[in-house]
């Protein structure tokens, strides 16, 4: 394609490549960049995507695989719109999806992404499982199918199959029940929500996703959804209304947040650990949900809460973004971002990193088994928290 | 025989090397005007060890190695002119050390500005370096190896007189020690040894730094910028002096531009002032702006504007998108303060011919001893014509440097020839020998200092 028609070929030349996106806020180091961080070589810093995008446009260098992973490598973590002091900065991420999304009209991907995309078409999620077993984490719980209750319980991908994320999606089916919630799921009936498909430049795939779940939620008569995952909370609370979704989103820690001041929950059992909070960027960057989890994890009897210092719109990515927990550019090594992340946590003192994504639970849980960090720091989703400190 | 990129995989590792188109590219550019020139191999090595081994490997292949730090020089220093292998060192990125009271820090050469700006004021908040106006990523090393200049050098002097010792590999790949850690002493002094002066200026043609000691000065928890203005330029250099002469200033920063349109020929100053107490601020104010510049306000020939609290760590440029086109260059000369009016009338006359909104400024360094007088022209990157005439007003610019009796500061190879011709022809010889001792095998980010 050429450059005069990519969507932002009016702007892709104003990057300088001066580097503030590899900051966090308090400029400690140039690791805030995922793809950066773990490589450190410049065309995986966001001037470099964004430089190599414009050669690849205009025909200066030619598509490769490696070309691609350096685009695919980007999570998406927003981390480049907050620091570039730019005009332009409110459209960096939306540069690096558009390009994906001509080499996804060309049909060049690595091929983890292919698969990805390929799973995600014909199953319903990026593993390749079978849609029938989509359902089959609520075994043994209080959980009902979705007919007509107040909300929708949306899971997601992550905590429907992951066997580790399935834990957080029972745990918080549980709470929800025992709070006296109102709500039900879709089971094997629910699709995917299409926020990772979006960013990897699949539109088309997105535009099906989101149109087959609007149409299932409205048929049902859905009007609030509960999100397990901010991945789908973005994409049903900012996706969805492009295309004429109308609902009304929730991430389950505002949920929880309410039920708890409501005397819903009663934690007075407690959580007795030093507790830092790993901000998830789509909770955080993409949707300013900074101080909910906080507020939800302070209402804990005996946590102590303490903060890393990269934090709320300067934390680092799990480095999970973007289909990155499953397409694994940014793996394999000390410098991965999630390795980062939990060796930070763990020099910070805390025993317990908790997480309020099941794509950041499982990244970071395996950072740890890397580190070999299992005696010291333990991840935990804000729901197994919360849980754990509840009574019967 | 093992290939050049296998012998760098084997020094570094697979991911830290490359002979990739997309690393080629990306490397093969300075941020300014200049035309790039892809490298043979990037490599980013994570020691001093596998920094002489990349030289050592380079002097066996007889192939060039082009050092690289934050890369923002704008004058395309790091432009691997003759091909070769580039070497990032921005992974060398350790604070070794603080000293408090001796008040240095030891560093990595790839320690950027806004990582030891951040790490001293969280852990040593008394402590400050001398912080250039250069984008973040920037890094110490680089900018000592220039001569560079930061918001302490009025009082100070350039950054380069702010080093208390080195480690560089040469470019025959032995290390060598400057200054008392050259004795094994801590690093806190450059002196009294012999001074060999080999390395500050030369654009990397003479060896790597890899590690440096730099002075930390008091960080007054008061810091501001006061702001002056006047309309006639000739008043520019006795103003300076006058707030000089108090003392009482940390950065004197004259500047003019045609951007926004109701400040166009007038002449503003930033006054950078420090304090432990309001009655140490209130006493600095009341000499700069009454017992100094007082006459200039009384007269009706100058204007106080006010004095804002807080200093902007690191400062936060939008310069390169002044045209939305993502680029600009600047030439920096280090001038006499006096020819601060010259300066700025020929910086404005060269940028209005070349159709480029005018950006000048003046940084005064050690009490008043020189400025760098830095003129600016943005440009379009997707536009080559205002590249071109970038480039034009560049190189009319540092003719004019010299004419104006100024050195050029950190000069491209178009100033570098310009600089050449005028050297001192004993001077020029001493050079000569100097890098063919240092550097046999012409390794060293050759097409830089070329012919000397």
């Amino acid at each position: 394609m050429p450059l005069d028609t990519y969507k932002f070929h009016d702007i892709i030349h104003r990057c300088f490549r001066c580097g503030y996106c590899k900051f966090p806020t308090n400029w400690m180091d140039v690791n805030n960049c995922p793809p950066y961080a773990r490589f450190r070589m410049e065309p995986y810093s966001c001037g470099g995507r964004l430089w190599l995008t414009r050669a690849w446009l205009n025909e200066i260098i030619d598509w490769s695989n490696h070309l691609a992973e350096i685009l695919y490598s980007c999570t998406t973590c927003r981390n480049c719109e907050i620091k570039c002091p730019l005009g332009f900065n409110v459209d960096i991420v939306n540069m690096v999806v558009a390009a994906r999304g001509e080499m996804v009209e060309q049909g060049k991907l690595p091929p983890a992404v292919k698969k990805f995309l390929e799973n995600i078409d014909l199953y319903g999620n990026p593993y390749g499982n079978a849609r029938s077993k989509r359902g089959a984490w609520m075994e043994g719980a209080p959980i009902e199918q979705y007919d007509g209750q107040e909300y929708l319980y949306y899971v997601g991908c992550t905590g429907s199959y992951d066997t580790r994320a399935q834990n957080s999606s029972k745990t918080l089916g549980i709470l929800l029940d025992k709070a006296g919630v109102s709500f039900g799921v879709l089971g094997s009936e629910e699709n995917c929500d299409g926020n990772e498909v979006e960013k990897l430049g699949e539109a088309g795939l997105f535009e099906v996703l989101a149109e087959d779940n609007m149409a299932r939620f409205n048929d049902l008569g859905v009007k609030k959804i509960i999100t397990l995952s901010p991945h789908a909370y973005n994409a049903m609370k900012n996706l969805y209304p492009r295309l004429g979704g109308n609902f009304q989103v929730f991430h389950y820690t505002q949920i929880l947040l309410e039920l708890i001041k409501a005397g819903k929950l009663d934690l007075s059992k407690g959580f007795n650990a030093k507790t830092a909070y790993h901000d998830p960027c789509y909770l955080g960057r993409w949707n300013g949900q900074y101080e909910t989890p906080r507020e939800l994890l302070e209402t804990v009897p005996s946590l102590k809460l303490i903060e890393m210092e990269k934090n709320r719109d300067g934390a680092l990515c799990c480095g999970g973004g973007a289909g990155n927990f499953e397409i694994d550019l940014l793996g394999g090594s000390e410098s991965s971002p999630a390795r980062r992340r939990v060796r930070e946590a763990a020099a910070l003192g805390a025993n317990v990193l908790a997480v309020a994504c099941p794509k950041c639970l499982i990244m970071l849980e395996d950072a740890v088994k890397s580190e070999e960090l299992e005696d010291t720091l333990a991840v935990k989703d804000i729901v197994e928290i919360v849980a754990g400190a509840c009574c019967t | 025989m093992k290939s050049i990129y296998e012998a760098l995989v084997g020094i570094v590792d697979g991911e830290h090397v490359s002979d990739r188109p997309e690393e080629l590219y990306i490397y093969s550019f300075d941020l300014g005007t200049a035309q790039p020139q892809r490298p043979d191999y990037v490599v980013a090595p994570r020691t001093t060890q596998q920094v002489q081994d990349i030289v050592r490997l380079a002097n066996r292949e007889k192939i060039p190695v082009v050092p690289l730090g934050g890369g923002l020089s704008l004058a395309g220093l790091a432009v691997p002119l003759k091909g070769g292998i580039l070497v990032d060192l921005k992974r060398m990125d350790s604070i070794i050390e603080v000293n408090e009271k001796g008040r240095y820090a030891v560093l990595e050469c790839g320690v950027s500005q806004a990582q030891l700006t951040s790490y001293l004021a969280r852990n040593h908040p008394g402590l400050t370096h001398s912080e250039p106006g250069a984008p973040p990523t920037a890094t110490i090393t680089g900018n000592v190896m220039i001569h560079g200049q930061g918001d302490l050098s009025q009082p100070y002097g350039f950054n380069s007189d702010l080093v208390n010792g080195l480690e560089v590999v040469l470019p025959t790949g032995e290390v060598c020690r400057f200054g008392s850690c050259a004795i094994g002493a801590s690093w806190f002094t450059n002196h009294p040894l012999p001074d060999v002066g080999l390395f500050f200026g030369w654009c990397g043609t003479t060896g790597i730094v890899t590690r440096l000691s730099i002075r930390l000065y008091p960080a007054k928890p008061i810091r501001g910028v006061g702001q002056f203005v006047v309309e006639n330029e000739e008043l520019v250099p006795e103003i300076m002096e006058k707030i000089t002469r108090t003392q009482m200033a940390e950065d004197i920063i004259a500047y003019s531009r045609a951007i926004p349109p109701f400040g166009m020929g007038l002449q503003h100053f930033t006054v950078n002032i420090a304090a432990d107490s309001e009655k140490e601020l209130e006493f600095k104010q009341e000499l700069i702006w009454d017992d100094a510049l007082g006459e200039y306000i009384r007269r009706g020939d100058g204007g106080y504007l006010g004095f804002t609290r807080g200093l902007e760590r690191p400062q936060i440029s939008k310069t390169s998108d002044y045209k939305k086109g993502g680029g600009f260059e600047y030439v920096g000369g280090i001038m006499p303060i006096e020819t601060y009016p010259r300066c700025y009338r020929s910086g404005r006359e060269i940028s209005e011919r070349h159709g480029i909104p005018y950006t000048v400024t003046g940084r005064c360094i050690g009490v008043g001893h020189s400025m760098m007088f830095a003129w600016t022209y943005a440009f379009n990157r997707a536009d080559p014509e205002t590249i071109r005439q970038a480039r034009e007003a560049l190189h009319e610019t540092d003719d004019l440097v010299l004419e104006l009796g100024g050195v050029i500061w950190k000069p491209g190879t178009y100033g570098q020839r310009l600089i050449m011709e005028r050297l001192d022809p004993g001077t020029r010889t001493l050079m000569k020998r100097i890098k063919e001792v240092l550097d046999p095998g012409g390794i060293m980010n050759p097409g830089n200092w070329e012919g000397i």
